[in-house]
């Protein structure tokens, strides 16, 4: 399943913090990261913590992933700003809401938005087409974020994630 | 009532190996003004980071002390970030608030705590050990974190010492500073 694949590529890049806020989406890889104890992971009150929270272990010679729903990606705007003029590497896993059979409507303006808002700030998008292509994804964007020092978002399509109704996401 | 140079010059005084991180605005110039240093973060812009920063680099580097300064509005904007702070409970990190209640950079204008809001209240409530500016040198360098202070002081509009703004050169600074040879490894 692609939560355990995120989670071996997570600890074969030596990734050391995962902030999150939670999302249906992520249970499974937020709950394989707090049970792993070669990483510490951090809930924050707010997407936008994760970015002074990650900047600020680059300082320190660390590397942290962030998880979060597309919603949160509105969040993140203005400090990604900091990102971009500092460069430092960041990796950001978002689930999507928003997209296809989305039962909330409240999701869908964010939902839309998602890759061009990331895109203006200048961080690179880079979309699985199908659950196997997940994990290669992943990887590729965790190489090219430490390597050349950027900013690139993930974002996991919302057909792959599935989650069809309320009582669904609530049950998971 | 203190000056917020004379509070931050008594902060950093034998800082040794403090690493510290100082908020967008007044706090980023006040530490400059006590003496620029490869080991200082002075933030430009993402204004309500400042102890999330503080808070990545404590869990990044257990083995240092990371002092975060920063001023009453901008502490404001990352209200939720001391219950962050809270849970994760870095013994190595201590946040000082310079309380001028003042938008500095903005024209002066009222922060909350110019109408009674006790930012030192809300930290205690997180789970911060709360200490006074008699007892900085000793809570910033040897006491059990998480640590934190307001400490008022004058409203006033004072020359800007202005640390070097670009963000990739504080960026790299502070870490060849801090790793040496390993900052530039892959």
């Amino acid at each position: 399943m692609w939560p355990e694949g995120i989670h071996r590529e997570l600890v074969a890049a030596g990734v050391r913090l995962v902030g999150y806020v939670p999302d249906a989406g992520h249970k499974r890889l937020i709950e394989m990261c707090q049970a792993d104890k070669s990483m510490r992971a951090v809930v924050l009150s707010t997407e936008e913590e994760g970015i002074g929270l990650a900047a600020g272990a680059w300082l320190g010679g660390e590397k942290a992933v962030l998880l979060m729903q597309s919603s949160g990606v509105g969040n993140v705007i203005n400090v990604l700003g900091m990102v971009k003029e500092c460069r430092f590497p960041l990796v950001t896993l978002v689930t999507m809401r928003g997209q296809e059979g989305e039962f909330n409507p409240w999701q869908v303006p964010m939902g839309q938005a998602t890759r061009a808002v990331l895109e203006a700030m200048g961080t690179i998008v880079q979309v699985p087409g199908n659950e196997n292509e997940i994990t290669p994804t992943v990887n590729a964007a965790l190489r090219l974020a430490y390597n050349s020092y950027a900013s690139v978002a993930v974002l996991i399509p919302q057909r792959i994630i599935g989650i069809k109704s309320f009582q669904d996401q609530t049950s998971r | 009532m203190m000056k917020r140079r004379q509070v931050v010059e008594q902060l950093l005084a034998n800082r040794d190996g403090l690493l510290v991180v100082a908020g967008l605005g007044s706090t980023a110039w006040d530490i400059t003004a006590a003496g620029d240093h490869d080991l200082s973060f002075p933030m430009w812009g993402a204004m309500g980071q400042a102890a999330m920063m503080g808070l990545g680099l404590a869990l990044a580097q257990p083995k240092r002390r990371v002092l975060v300064i920063t001023g009453d509005g901008e502490m404001l904007m990352g209200l939720g970030s001391l219950a962050t702070i809270g849970v994760q409970k870095p013994a190595n990190l201590s946040v000082v608030v310079i309380d001028n209640e003042r938008y500095g950079e903005t024209g002066m204008q009222a922060t909350h705590t110019a109408s009674g809001i006790d930012l030192s209240g809300v930290a205690r409530s997180c789970g911060f050990n709360i200490f006074s500016l008699e007892e900085a040198q000793e809570a910033i360098h040897r006491r059990a974190g998480p640590n934190f202070a307001a400490i008022k002081v004058v409203a006033e509009k004072i020359p800007l010492v202005l640390p070097p703004r670009e963000g990739a050169l504080l960026k790299a600074r502070f870490r060849r500073a801090l790793l040496g040879k390993d900052a530039d490894a892959i």
